[in-house]
């Protein structure tokens, strides 16, 4: 047992992503309270190149074949091994696809408390706390991180991803841990996203439409308006799951981040998987007959009318505006 | 083929949520809980394997407001068993880890090949369901799952990363799958066909073992975030709005 802190590094094809630099940046601050270091815990094969900016003491580097790309099994297995052999104050996760998951396994398994969806994590007098965020961010709930082992898992929002990045390369240290593999799990291959179609990212006009567009038929007014402003049409999950617009347009946590110049929200109630894909727009202006949907504390200027009501006279405005 | 899909409950976001005196929990008195909607996709799922491959599928719940519908509507729907757990409700003190090992003692019993449960629900604070599950009955876990085909014994799954990329993997059965979202939009059910259902199919009430919360944290306080700045709101009617969205729009060279 000692009072280190572990950040476990979520990597994708050679990139590591920003969630892990947020878990380091809330990582630090937990480090100095609890008076530990601060390792990040690098899964891969050949991949120790991407340990250089890793904000963090040392890294602890599991080197295997079976980690070469994201396996629940593989990475549970390994990680069961480095933290049963010196198990360290807490180890953060990210709460995504790999993070969330892997976090899951090893609580159950090794019998150690989890803390899901922190948004931040603070010591006062050498005690470590967590504040989650329930509810699709409309409740907040505060606790210690129970002793002596905690796994946690953080959402982004509270800390920048560049606080979690260090200066210098910190020491690498290469573990002898191999996973033990029961091969009920194994990696096939990449699909990747579907090509051919607008890049939303890249544009700089976006037309969101969430469940509140109501049907497919409605979606070509937002199509239309688009095109009017020579943007293009995006959306929520449900709109996607729907088979209402592509894969390709969805914007969020399991869909694309976009910083377009202005995003029209329309009849998006603003859940944080949702917010975490558009907050980084210039202006934000939503619409939505619910006044208290969380959109409006992301957007800049809203409005609470019909969206069915708006959309055809608010194409019409457009196109006149244009003309004139 | 028999699946099982275990479901939660969890308060409906469209409704005001209150914390109760005791400042940590939220005030039940006017909670509308509705289903898990990542749930609504794992029933689907089950139902589109079982009319692929046979088979049967079972729904487990814990008791509470609103679940003899959800059970009903899932019988409607084309689910065999319906099993609720008696004695214990969603929005009794009852964390994850305790679901799940009230859930996985019944999954031991039921012995499927394959588990399905939505891959997270917006209350989880102690981890989502499916992998602690997956671990308490032994089973291998992949969640974030948009894609199932089951063949000889095995099923290939596709798992979602950020920004549309999928990996496909292999699974070995049985096992837990976390679905995010089904192969095709869950299905609706007419009111008349719940109706049917309710009058034809039984539930099986099983009480629920005492439950064990190891595993989660303490709750100190809850509280509603701080609202920070929030959207200028534009008055008037659609005419008006339309108006002052052009505006903004001009201000930025858009129009
Ligand atoms: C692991 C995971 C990953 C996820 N990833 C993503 C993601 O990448 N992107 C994403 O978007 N979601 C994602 N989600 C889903 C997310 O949690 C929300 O369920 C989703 O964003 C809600 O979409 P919505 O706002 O369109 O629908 P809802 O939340 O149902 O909101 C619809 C809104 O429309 C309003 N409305 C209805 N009718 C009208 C009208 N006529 N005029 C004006 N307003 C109207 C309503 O007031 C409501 O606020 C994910 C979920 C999970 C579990």
């Amino acid at each position: 047992m000692n009072q280190d802190i572990h950040v476990v590094v979520e990597h994708l094809r050679g990139q590591v992503a920003d969630i892990t630099y947020v878990a380091l940046a809330a990582a630090r601050g937990l480090a100095a309270g609890s008076g530990g270091s601060l390792a990040a815990v690098l899964l891969g094969h050949n991949d120790e190149g991407l340990a250089g900016d890793l904000g963090a003491d040392r890294v602890l580097y599991i080197d295997d074949p079976a980690l070469a790309d994201f396996n629940p099994e593989h990475y549970a297995g390994a990680l069961t091994e480095l933290i049963s052999a010196d198990p360290p104050r807490c180890v953060l996760f990210g709460d995504t696809s790999m993070g969330a998951e892997t976090a899951g396994i090893l609580s159950a398994r090794l019998d150690l408390p989890l803390v899901s969806r922190c948004r931040s994590v603070d010591t006062a007098n050498g005690a470590l706390s967590f504040v989650s965020q329930i509810c699709g961010g409309k409740i907040l709930v505060e606790g210690a991180l129970p002793e002596p082992v905690s796994l946690v898992t953080m959402v982004p929002g509270h800390y920048q991803p560049e606080e979690g990045r260090g200066a210098v390369a910190p020491e690498v240290i290469q573990t002898s841990i191999s996973p033990r593999v029961a091969g009920r799990v194994t990696f096939n291959a990449y699909l990747e996203p579907a090509v051919g179609d607008i890049d939303i990212s890249s544009v700089s006009v976006l037309v969101a439409v969430g469940r509140g567009i109501a049907n497919e038929d409605n979606v070509e007014m937002a199509e239309e308006l688009a095109e009017a402003l020579g943007g293009a049409v995006c959306g929520s999950r449900p709109v996607v799951d729907q088979g209402w617009l592509p894969t390709t347009r969805m914007v969020g946590k399991s869909g694309k981040r976009v910083k377009p110049d202005v995003y029209l929200a329309l009849g998006i109630s603003g859940a944080p998987e949702h917010v975490e894909g558009m907050s980084g727009s210039e202006l934000t202006i939503a619409v939505n007959t619910d006044v208290g949907a969380p959109i409006f504390d992301v957007a800049q200027y809203g409005s609470d009318v019909d969206l069915l009501d708006l959309l055809p006279v608010l194409i019409e405005q457009v196109q006149a505006a244009k003309e004139g | 083929m028999n699946i099982v899909v275990p479901v939660k409950l969890v308060p409906d976001l469209v409704e005001d949520l209150e914390i109760d005196e005791s400042g940590i929990t939220l005030d039940t008195s006017w909670l509308r809980l509705i289903l898990n909607e990542v749930d609504e996709h794992a029933l689907e799922q089950a139902l589109l394997l079982k009319e692929a491959h046979g088979g049967t599928a079972s729904v487990i719940s814990l008791d509470g407001e609103g679940v003899d519908d959800v059970l009903f509507s899932s019988a409607a729907k084309g689910v065999d068993h319906l099993i609720k757990l008696t004695g214990l409700e969603f929005g009794d003190d009852l964390n994850n880890h305790a679901v799940a090992r009230l859930y996985g003692a019944i999954v031991e019993r039921l012995e499927p090949e394959l588990v399905l449960i939505g891959v997270q629900a917006h209350n989880d604070l102690d981890g989502s369901l499916g992998p602690l599950l997956a671990e308490y009955v032994g089973m291998p876990y992949v969640g974030y799952v948009s894609g199932i085909t089951v063949t000889d014994g095995k099923c290939r799954v596709l798992k979602e990363y950020p920004g549309g990329l999928i990996a496909e993997m292999d699974v070995v059965l049985p096992a837990v799958l976390g679905v995010q979202a089904a192969e095709a939009p869950p299905r609706y059910v007419a009111i008349s066909r719940i109706r049917q259902a309710m009058k034809t199919v039984s539930l099986d009430e099983q009480a629920a073992a005492d439950p064990d919360s190891g595993g989660g944290p303490t709750i100190d306080s809850m509280f509603k975030p701080e609202t920070g700045e929030r959207a200028t709101m534009i008055a008037g009617d659609e005419e008006e709005v339309a108006a002052k969205i052009v505006d903004l729009l001009g201000e930025l060279g858009k129009v």
